[in-house]
């Protein structure tokens, strides 16, 4: 699917370049779109100035090395969450750096005329604007986006696809685009410019990949709302803790009140640091696993709704089935051999070079043994395809074979006079039902048979779509075949609906249909005339050897130009959306053994009687509060990986996925706490700290 | 605990379902508007008072508007009641002659019966005069619950409407509930109390003669004992029906004229809980899917039924410290058993500790037990039930939407982890709703511990304890526990008729009443404009008992983080203080905790 190499997740330049942006990210004005992180750092602040103030008076509120230790944990939560978020942003930037090689400024070849012969005038690329003519000829790279308005070319697009083998550009059609920094290997192009600088499609995906111009998507923006609600809510139940302990002393008249610095402790304890800290690198990451899918999308927002996607349009060829249909079979007429059918099919097939015609006749050879031949030695005069008569065929000792779709046979076999037998109109008939298409066979006046060529459905797509059926996603098929053939082949592809003889005006009134009813759907496309369905889809990927105009309508970019990735963007939509979900989960979820380690530790002083509580057994009220802000400071290091390459996905019914995930990150978050900071209290006893 | 007890506990509970069921399927009835019995009879009233008071049935309101009729409908009332009890002593059916009630105090009665709190700064038969009680008190009881139930029917339809702008009109719901549900339901229950020995009269005080005459406080003979009487049948079966609570008399459910019998005791309970347990059929019925308001209910069963066992329990189990002693605690023919202090002889541990958890489960407040002289755990848990959010059956109708403010949390959470941007019940949970449910959730408990943290550094919040040490902070955390979440019970062992607490609470319960029901209505508005997602495999199911668990995980998780600070320095201290007592180990704890010394 993808040919670039997939990065490793702790690239040593990424990890440095993300250590030195883990401070700089401290500036609380970066801080404060993260309202939980941004608690931390005030916090972190606070216990600093009780330390200075313990340690230059020396009347701290606690020992001034207590209060350093758990003013550096808490630094080190801040650092760490903006190191994920850092790393997240890294992996993109490297791959931006890529990109960015491939934007020189290179000189172009500027045409006073779209013509080719027209004077050329040499200038910087960077000066190139819209609706400027330039010629690139081999060699060259390509001065930026544009439209082949004359040519062919092949042009190697690796700097942008990673995909080394060269594509065919040429005017006209759906393959007349091309991207500025590719290069192109033969021939020339005479390309009208159609981006200004810093307007091209390498300029948007560099600056999308840095993330440069990243926006909290929906459901980001309502997770952090809940978390700075949950946020609020532990702030005012620590806030509160100090005049419950100061009545608590002054009512048992010892002990003293529980100190600020175990209070700031606590609070960022309880505080969902684990999901805020790693809330934005989630969601990069999610961008960054489309880019490694190779596939650029337009904005966070498109990739989260890929995991709301509930109907699948797909294009039958290329996606369903392999682009060609093939020969399977020869159906001779009755009163005619095998053998005279496969003859002549062979024969009329030799000079017909596109795939089926080459698939007629390597059946042939399979069944027949039937060996090529030299049509010019043999003097045959070819017959080629032409629009008006619909059939090609070659002329050949007298021999007139032709062959072509039932209309055109029908209509030449009954201009001679002859009738075509029932015989034939029936298997034509049945081979239609098939899904697959006939070709009929004549000899002069003649029918001799049908051609059976069948779509080939792709291997494993079957599976594919019992799987997208069983997360919930509809599949439906879109095809220009007639409801027959369509409905035969969306049966063996096991797709739930298709849409025949499909209209861009059809294809747009089904999405707007879907979408009607709630659906959210996802399609791809590349022809300009997919661009108003492509506009209209929830999620549109379109194909990067399709169309500008199709681009510009898309919300993603497949450079891979593989349909069937459309899956694939499911899944990681919804990846991305389960990491959230189980990371907030595991979060709040840490909380309560928290609670056992703090609030013990907290009024030891006023009631002993609450070490009951202590079910850790932890060695101290100091190494208690020391090992909680640990623990939640190395946690988030630990979730990193996590965060950046998503929780496990496995394509199941939504109530498996949720019962997995609960048991996992619901249980798991409140167990795993437990051990890991009674280890860690443990260690710091042996440490030494009391 | 004794095997009759969990028979008591498990028959209420079959009794309370089976009632719920058809009861909630009427309710559904009546809020779409369907034709019911009731209808037929009631109808030509129903139009009638539309048209007394210009109101066009089929009007639909957007929720600001809703929201808006609702407050100054909601702000008369208060109005009202504030001005009877300012001027009671110039207003007629006074036979006691009881003089104009305080500024703070008629400020309180005057929130806590608009709010459907129902806290009792006021003494009942010493403070109000019949007039006061009947006009103001029973007119709020009514009223204040159809303006829950309205609330909810309005929340519903946000589920079940499509790209609609109005949520319903807040006068045909309020009507409805009233003329429909409450009135009706009240009348039977009134009836059934009487036949049991609930006073209902408009008579004063009778007076009794002493058989054994007896000293005074002030040294003089007391040869005659005056007894309060009065309309209290009509006001008790509102006042529990519509999970208010305020009692007619001072001692609440616990005076025999309020709750003479063991069956009135049932009965009164079974309305507690009744309404909130119907409304989730309610809801099931009209969002078209019966089993998602089993799930709600379920939820609610699976945090009460353990906590009111546990109550039961710790009440049964009676005092450590006394049973280190030698005293024989058990439960025999011959005693009841447990820790009887402050406990109806009529009623026993099991009916005062199963009525605590139902009264706090529900936003009811009643009470017939002293709940300040519960063991430590039994205490802990109608105060726990209360910090919950009252949304474990909860009042009549804001029970229910504030649970289902929760489940919204719950979805947004676990949603995500089934790959989907969440939805619940069809209708996508985005920022805005997050936004009103996380305020529902955040406001009463803010008021809660802020409340209390006031109460506790400054002197008018430490001087009217009852009691010092772990045990006064529980009061105090108490009272502002049952005010922010419109409860209304009291511990008990605080004086809360000064200026300071019959101030603070009424904040407090102006803040849990209303900083919630807006938030419900804006979410209504938004979920009614919304499209419908339609339901499949990728959905998350709301219908499972996997998301029971989930919604019971994310109540549990989040009341108890958020108040598990403060209860472990009331009861929680209390409770390892009395046991620790036992080991000998903690005996200076003990002393230190419930003497202060």
């Amino acid at each position: 699917m993808s040919t670039h190499q997939a990065r490793p997740l702790f690239e040593a330049a990424i990890v440095r370049r993300a250590i030195i942006d883990a401070f700089v990210k401290l500036d609380p004005r970066r801080m404060i779109r993260n309202p939980v992180m941004f608690v931390v750092e005030v916090g972190s602040a606070f216990t600093t100035a009780l330390f200075v103030h313990a340690a230059v008076t020396g009347k701290g509120e606690a020992p001034a090395g207590f209060i350093l230790a758990v003013s550096l944990c808490l630094w080190f939560t801040v650092l760490f969450a903006n190191f994920a978020e850092a790393m997240a942003e890294g992996r993109g930037k490297a791959q931006a750096d890529t990109l960015r090689k491939a934007r020189k400024d290179v000189t172009a070849k500027r045409l006073a005329e779209p013509r080719r012969e027209a004077a050329v005038e040499a200038v910087v690329s960077a000066r190139l604007r819209q609706g400027d003519v330039v010629l690139v000829e081999a060699g060259d790279l390509i001065p930026g986006d544009g439209e082949v308005v004359e040519g062919v070319a092949s042009v190697d697009e690796s700097a942008i696809t990673g995909e080394s083998a060269p594509v065919i550009r040429e005017s006209g059609g759906d393959r007349s685009a091309v991207t500025g920094g590719t290069r192109v290997l033969s021939d020339w192009l005479v390309v009208r410019i159609t981006a200004n600088p810093g307007e091209t499609f390498l300029d948007r995906m560099i600056s999308m990949v840095e993330g440069a111009k990243r926006q909290k998507t929906p459901n980001e923006i309502a997770l952090d709302i809940l978390l700075a609600g949950l946020t609020l809510i532990f702030l005012l139940a620590t806030v509160t803790l100090l005049p419950y302990s100061m009545y608590a002393v002054s009512s048992a008249g010892r002990g003293s009140p529980v100190s600020l610095t175990v209070l700031v402790a606590l609070l960022v304890c309880l505080i969902p640091t684990t999901i805020g800290g790693l809330l934005s690198a989630i969601g990069i990451a999610g961008m960054d696993r489309m880019i490694q899918a190779n596939v650029i999308a337009t904005s966070g927002r498109a990739v989260e709704a890929a995991g709301d996607v509930d109907v699948l349009l797909l294009d039958k060829t290329g996606t369903i089935t392999l682009g060609n249909r093939q020969a399977t079979a020869f159906l001779p007429a009755p009163g005619v051999t095998e053998a005279a059918l496969v003859d002549a099919a062979q024969l009329s097939s030799l000079a017909d070079e596109t795939p089926e015609g080459r698939s007629i006749v390597v059946l042939a050879k399979k069944k027949l043994g039937l060996r090529g031949r030299d049509l010019h030695a043999l003097g045959a005069k070819l017959v080629p395809f032409t629009a008006q008569t619909r059939m090609s065929g070659v002329d050949l000792d007298g021999r007139r074979i032709r062959k072509g779709s039932t209309d055109a046979i029908v209509r030449y076999v009954e201009g001679q006079g002859a009738t075509v037998p029932a015989e034939v109109r029936r298997v034509v008939e049945d081979v239609s039902k098939k899904g697959s298409t006939p070709l009929v066979v004549a000899e002069g006046s003649r029918v001799l048979g049908v051609v059976e060529l069948k779509d080939i459905v792709k291997g494993g797509i079957q599976e594919r779509f019992a799987e997208m059926r069983r997360i919930g996603i509809r599949t439906v098929m879109i095809t220009g075949d007639n409801p027959l053939t369509a409905a035969a082949i969306a049966a063996e592809a096991g797709v739930d609906d298709f849409l025949a003889e499909a209209t861009p005006e059809a294809k747009l009134a089904m999405i707007r249909d879907y979408q009607q009813k709630g659906h959210l759907v996802a399609m791809t496309g590349d022809g300009t005339n997919d661009a108003p369905a492509l506009a209209q889809a929830d999620v549109a990927v379109s194909m990067n050897t399709g169309t500008q105009a199709a681009k510009e309508a898309g919300n993603m970019v497949d450079l891979d130009s593989n349909p069937t990735k459309l899956l694939s963007i499911v899944e990681i939509g919804k990846q991305m959306l389960m990491t959230r979900g189980a990371l907030t989960t595991f979060s709040t979820a840490n909380d309560v053994a928290k609670y056992f380690a703090i609030i013990p530790a907290a009024f030891a002083a006023t009631y002993p009687s609450l070490g009951a509580l202590n079910l850790m057994g932890l060695h101290s009220p100091t190494t208690a509060v020391l090992s909680a802000v640990i623990f939640n400071a190395l946690i988030i290091i630990a979730l990193i990986p996590l965060a950046l390459r998503g929780i496990r996905y496995r394509p199941a019914p939504a109530p498996v996925l949720l019962r997995r995930n609960l048991l996992v990150y619901g249980l798991g978050g409140v167990v795993l706490p437990f051990p890991c900071i009674k280890v860690i209290d443990l260690g710091l006893t042996a440490m030494g700290v009391s | 605990m004794s095997a009759n007890g969990v028979v008591q506990i498990v028959v209420f509970l079959g009794a309370l379902v089976a009632l719920a069921a058809p009861l909630g399927g009427y309710m559904g009835r009546v809020f779409a508007g369907e034709a019911s019995w009731a209808q037929r009879v009631l109808g030509p009233l129903e139009r009638g008072m539309y048209r007394l008071a210009g109101v066009r049935a089929d009007e639909e309101m957007g929720w600001k508007r809703y929201a808006a009729a609702l407050l100054l409908f909601n702000l008369a009332g208060a109005l009202a009641v504030y001005g009877l009890q300012r001027v009671q002593q110039v207003l007629p059916v006074n036979p006691a002659g009881l003089g104009a009630v305080s500024p703070e105090v008629s400020f309180n009665t005057a929130v806590s019966f608009a709010t459907n709190t129902n806290w009792q700064a006021y003494g009942g038969e010493t403070t109000l005069s019949h007039l006061t009680q009947m006009l103001g008190l029973t007119v709020q009881n009514f009223v204040s619950a159809a303006t829950g139930m309205a609330v909810l029917a309005a929340l519903i339809r946000g589920f079940v409407r499509r790209t609609s702008e109005g949520i319903g009109s807040f006068w045909v719901d309020l009507t409805r509930s009233t003329l429909y549900v409450l009135l009706p339901l009240s009348l039977v229950l009134a009836l059934a109390l009487v036949s049991e020995g609930v006073v209902q009269t408009l008579s004063g005080q009778a007076t009794a003669q002493l058989l054994d005459a007896t000293t005074g406080a002030d040294g003089k003979a007391v040869t005659q004992q005056v007894l309060a009487l009065g309309p209290a049948a009509s006001q008790v079966a509102i006042k529990q029906l519509g999970t208010n609570g305020g009692g007619f008399f001072n001692a609440n459910s616990a005076h025999p004229f309020e709750n003479p019998t063991a069956v009135s005791n049932f009965l009164q309970m079974l309305a507690i809980l009744l309404i909130p347990a119907a409304l989730c059929f309610t809801f099931g019925a009209l969002v078209k899917d019966r089993r998602q308001g089993w799930v709600v209910l379920l939820a609610m069963l699976a945090i009460f039924v353990p906590l009111a066992f546990v109550t039961v329990g710790a009440e049964q189990a009676g005092n450590p410290v006394l049973a280190s002693l030698g005293v024989d605690q058990a439960a025999s023919a011959l005693q009841a058993g447990g820790n009887m202090e402050g406990k109806e002889v009529r009623f026993g541990i099991v009916n005062s500790g199963l009525w605590a958890a139902v009264t706090t489960a529900a936003s009811n407040g009643s009470v017939n037990a002293m709940h300040d002289s519960f063991t430590p755990l039994g205490g802990l848990v109608p105060m726990w039930l209360m910090q919950l959010g009252e949304v474990v059956f909860g009042g009549v109708g804001s029970g229910l939407y504030g649970m289902i403010a929760y489940a919204i949390v719950a979805v947004f959470v676990s949603g995500l982890m089934v790959g989907r941007t969440p939805e619940y019940l069809g209708k996508k949970i985005e920022a805005f709703e997050v936004k009103m449910a996380s305020l529902v959730i955040l406001l009463p408990a803010a008021a809660v511990l802020i409340g209390t943290a006031i109460a506790c550094v400054v002197p008018v919040g430490t001087a009217p304890l009852g009691n010092p040490g772990a045990h006064g902070f529980s009061e105090v955390l108490y009272a502002f526990s049952s005010g922010a979440n419109n409860n209304g019970s009291a511990f008990g062992g605080l004086t809360v008729s000064g200026v300071f607490y019959a101030t603070a609470i009424g904040v407090c319960m102006l803040v849990g009443r209303y900083w919630v029901l807006i938030p419900v209505l804006a979410i209504a508005g938004s979920l009614a404009r919304k499209k419908v997602v339609p339901a499949g495999a990728g959905t998350l199911p709301t219908h499972t008992p996997l998301f029971v668990v989930l919604l019971v995980g994310t109540v549990l998780l989040v009341g108890a983080l958020t108040f598990v600070p403060a209860l472990a320095l009331g009861p929680i201290v209390e409770h390892l203080a009395l046991s620790g007592a036992l080991s000998g180990a903690l005996s200076g704890a003990l002393s230190g905790a419930l003497s202060g010394q």
